[in-house]
């Protein structure tokens, strides 16, 4: 008898806790499942549009309905598109980019963080306005100023990766030297003062001493750096002209410019192989570049 | 004596031999350059390389300068590529830089001369020999007093040793191939539009076949008269003048292409604000671009904002996994997510009408209207894991006592959000907001691979659409389309350094009296 009388009582509550987590977390759950069907709706797609064999936007739709590498492999043996030395590309024009601009930053901040001169802090101020000024809008005057610097020397002129690498230069040092600047300050004076008096030059203090404690903060700015230029369309699409010389940003856009009658399965190939290395780079490393993107602002 | 001992470490010869290996590269290079530069004549590129050379050299060389040492590497690259640029885009501005206005005047003329050529009336018949040298197609001539000349399409006739037949017309010269009757038949068409220039004026005309075997030659019908600057045509007797935009242009102001490059002062501001087919849409597009960015940042700092809030929450399981789906978006390359929803968005084939609003026609990216929102979309989607980021850590940097005591006041949960919590995010996120703003105000990617900018507005006579921005809109004036207009590309990019400065200011303004609440 007791038992039964308490039955009911007891479901109650177990119905009123469970409304009551629901509340206070389920509710939370609910709302998440969805922001997350949003945030991979994308990345599922293009995923299973790059297993599909078949090439066009409308077969894409079933998601992984056929799954098969036959994109894949039409991707890798286009003659049309050189998807390969577009990688390539990509690849050589990213990380020269981000070693150099990380290099020729780190060189800068470590003057501005560590000798005192004249001009030093209108030097600092102007990197900060110049940066106000994105780059690409410049980019018609990139353009001619490469076409007639093409015309004395063709090598950094217009549709040479060496001239666009030096473009993105240009345009890193600015950032690149502020950031770098702002960690070498935290890197304590007594080191190199104490490497000073054991007959360390200003040289060996940088490279021994500087560059080494700064190792993560380099890793981030070439990282981002390296995302930045792999990112570009604007400049690259206007510097490089020839399709072998292409980047993959480039590229990929002009094989589905018109989405509906391109090979849509390879571009989505293409898409997810470009991609991996970035993402796992960026998720290996997501913890520094969260804290370098929000260092300024939220302390 | 220990100072002594280490003294050798400083001057190691190693360095030293770097340095100066490197500055002999440098200056090799630079005097390269320069000597080109000499030749082409132009000296203001020229002064300025060798007093950068100069400079450069001065520096390392010396043995103070130290901090220089450090600087002068990137500030190089910073100077031509970022400062150097701007300077150039205010000067192209004012110039009339377009299809049909590249060339210098000199050039245009030799170009006009060489068109529209027709066969000088009494002239000679040579005899000619086609030849091959590497991929360029020439003819070996054999002039009026048996001697042999040479030439091709960017090389004048000039004399050469040749080998002659029985009738004395040259037939074989050292360097070249001699093409056969079969060969010619093969590259035929090349063969009769091959135009060799007879001498380095285009008034004396160019040599032109028709059967391979003899030449003919032919000359302008227009004649330049550089004592009055005009050029005739011999043939109608029309007489073109110097019109001051850049080319020339008969009585009735009807111009022949090519022209020249000149400076035309205002024209380019001017034409963009006179003209209604300019003023209108650049009006809508500045208008759109305050838009976009305004929203953009909106959207994604609230998405970005809620989330956070959603997560703020201990004891909520699954936090970590979530927050990593979260951040996807952002770790996916920005061009791939906008090609990749262009395709979803498409209005036949694609996904979203498709699959999720199942087998609806709503045309996402060609109305005017609709295609703003997939924009804004498509930005949601690709700014939300960022603003989520910094939100996060700016509602874990609010201090707990400060929370803690509106609590003991007796504050509600949404008080507590309201003028404790929000207040104190908004302030540490503002220069944040100000740069994604900045950043969204020049978002060209997602504009320019989600919809082209389109769909494009009929009503203008420069190619724009309705989600144009003006960082899009400057992209498509200078290099899509037959006529690309430098200059007012130029032009249109002085408004955005306007634009921008004149935001930044403000906002800094701003920012600073926000700090010093805080």
């Amino acid at each position: 008898m007791s038992t039964h009388d308490r039955r009911p009582q007891y479901q109650s509550t177990a119905l009123e806790r469970a409304s009551r987590a629901f509340r206070r977390t389920g509710w939370r759950h609910l709302v998440a499942w969805v922001l997350c069907a949003f945030a991979l709706l994308p990345l599922v797609y293009v995923l299973s549009a790059a297993l599909n064999p078949h090439g066009t936007l409308t077969g894409s739709n079933r998601l992984f309905r056929e799954v098969g590498l036959d994109s894949f492999h039409r991707l890798l043996n286009s003659d049309q598109y050189p998807f390969l030395t577009w990688f390539k590309n990509s690849l050589i024009i990213g990380l020269t980019t981000a070693v150099l601009s990380v290099f020729l930053g780190a060189l800068a901040a470590y003057a501005f963080s560590r000798m005192r001169f004249v001009g030093r802090r209108p030097g600092l101020l102007s990197l900060v306005l110049v940066q106000m000024f994105p780059q690409l809008l410049a980019v018609v005057a990139i353009f001619i100023l490469l076409t007639k610097i093409g015309e004395v020397i063709p090598a950094i002129g217009l549709n040479t990766q060496a001239g666009l690498i030096a473009v993105y230069l240009g345009a890193a040092l600015g950032v690149n030297t502020y950031l770098m600047y702002g960690f070498f300050n935290t890197v304590p004076k007594d080191i190199d003062e104490a490497a000073k008096i054991d007959g360390a030059g200003h040289v060996r203090i940088f490279f021994t001493i500087i560059l080494r404690l700064a190792a993560p903060i380099l890793a981030v700015v070439s990282l981002l750096s390296f995302i930045a230029s792999f990112n570009d369309f604007v400049i690259a699409s206007v510097v490089l002209i020839d399709t072998d010389k292409q980047t993959l940003a480039v590229g990929l856009y002009r094989m589905v410019s018109n989405a509906n009658y391109g090979d849509w399965s390879a571009f989505a190939a293409g898409a997810v192989v470009a991609s991996l290395p970035v993402l796992v780079l960026f998720l290996f490393l997501q913890r520094y570049i969260v804290s370098g993107l929000t260092s300024g602002a939220v302390k | 004596m220990t100072v002594r001992d280490k003294a050798p470490v400083t001057t190691r010869t190693g360095p030293l031999l770097f340095k100066i290996v490197m500055l002999a590269l440098v200056d090799a290079g630079a005097l390269f350059a320069m000597s080109i530069l000499v030749t082409k004549g132009s000296y203001v590129a020229f002064t300025i390389m060798l007093l950068a050379t100069v400079g450069i050299n001065a520096i390392y060389l010396s043995k103070r300068a130290l901090p220089a040492k450090y600087i002068t590497p990137g500030v190089i690259f910073l100077a031509v590529f970022q400062v150097f640029v701007i300077g150039y885009t205010v000067y192209i501005a004012f110039t009339n830089y377009s299809t049909g206005h590249i060339i210098s005047k000199g050039q245009a003329i030799e170009a006009l001369l060489s068109q529209s050529q027709s066969r000088l009336p009494d002239s000679a018949q040579y005899p000619v020999t086609v030849v091959r040298d590497g991929s360029d197609l020439g003819f070996l001539v054999t002039s009026a007093d048996g001697t042999a000349l040479v030439g091709f399409a960017d090389e004048p006739l000039h004399k050469v040793e040749a080998s002659y037949d029985g009738a004395g017309k040259a037939v074989a010269t050292s360097g070249t191939t001699t093409l056969s009757f079969g060969d010619i038949l093969a590259v035929q068409q090349d063969v009769f539009d091959l135009a060799i220039p007879v001498s380095d004026s285009a008034a004396d005309g160019t040599l032109r076949t028709q059967d391979g075997r003899s030449a003919f030659i032919y000359v302008s019908d227009l004649h330049y008269d550089a004592a009055t600057d005009t050029l005739t045509n011999t043939a109608t007797g029309v007489v073109y003048t110097d019109g001051g935009r850049g080319s020339f242009v008969d009585s009735d102001g009807n111009e022949i292409l090519p022209g020249w490059q000149v400076a035309v002062g205002w024209h380019n501001f001017t034409s963009a604000l006179s003209e209604t087919s300019i003023l209108g849409p650049l009006l809508r597009v500045i208008v759109w671009t305050l838009v976009f960015a305004t929203l953009s940042v909106v959207l994604t700092f609230g998405l970005g904002l809620g989330i956070s809030l959603l997560f703020d929450q201990r004891g909520m399981r699954g936090r970590t996994l979530y927050r990593i789906i979260m951040v996807l978006p952002y770790a996916f390359p920005a061009f791939l997510g906008a090609l990749i929803w262009a395709g979803m968005l498409s209005k036949s084939f694609g996904f979203i009408n498709q699959v999720l609003l199942g087998g609806a026609a709503v045309p996402w990216l060609t109305d005017p209207t609709m295609a703003k929102v997939a924009v804004l979309l498509v930005n949601l989607w690709l700014g939300f894991p960022y603003m989520f980021l910094v939100t996060t850590g700016a509602l874990q940097a609010v201090p707990e006592e400060a929370v803690e005591a509106a609590r003991m006041d007796g504050a509600r949960p949404w008080q507590v959000m309201r003028y404790v919590k929000m207040p104190l995010v908004l302030v540490s996120t503002a220069p944040i907001l100000i740069s994604s703003f900045a950043f969204n105000f020049n978002n060209f990617n997602i504009i320019y691979l989600v919809t082209g900018g389109g769909p494009r507005d009929v009503s203008a006579s420069i190619p724009v659409g309705h989600t144009d921005i003006l960082i899009s809109l400057v992209y498509k004036v200078a290099f899509t389309g037959q006529q690309r207009d430098y200059g007012l590309a130029s032009a249109f990019s002085i408004l955005i350094f306007i634009l921008v400065a004149t935001i930044s200011i403000i906002s800094f303004r701003k920012t600073k009296t926000l700090e010093e609440i805080d």
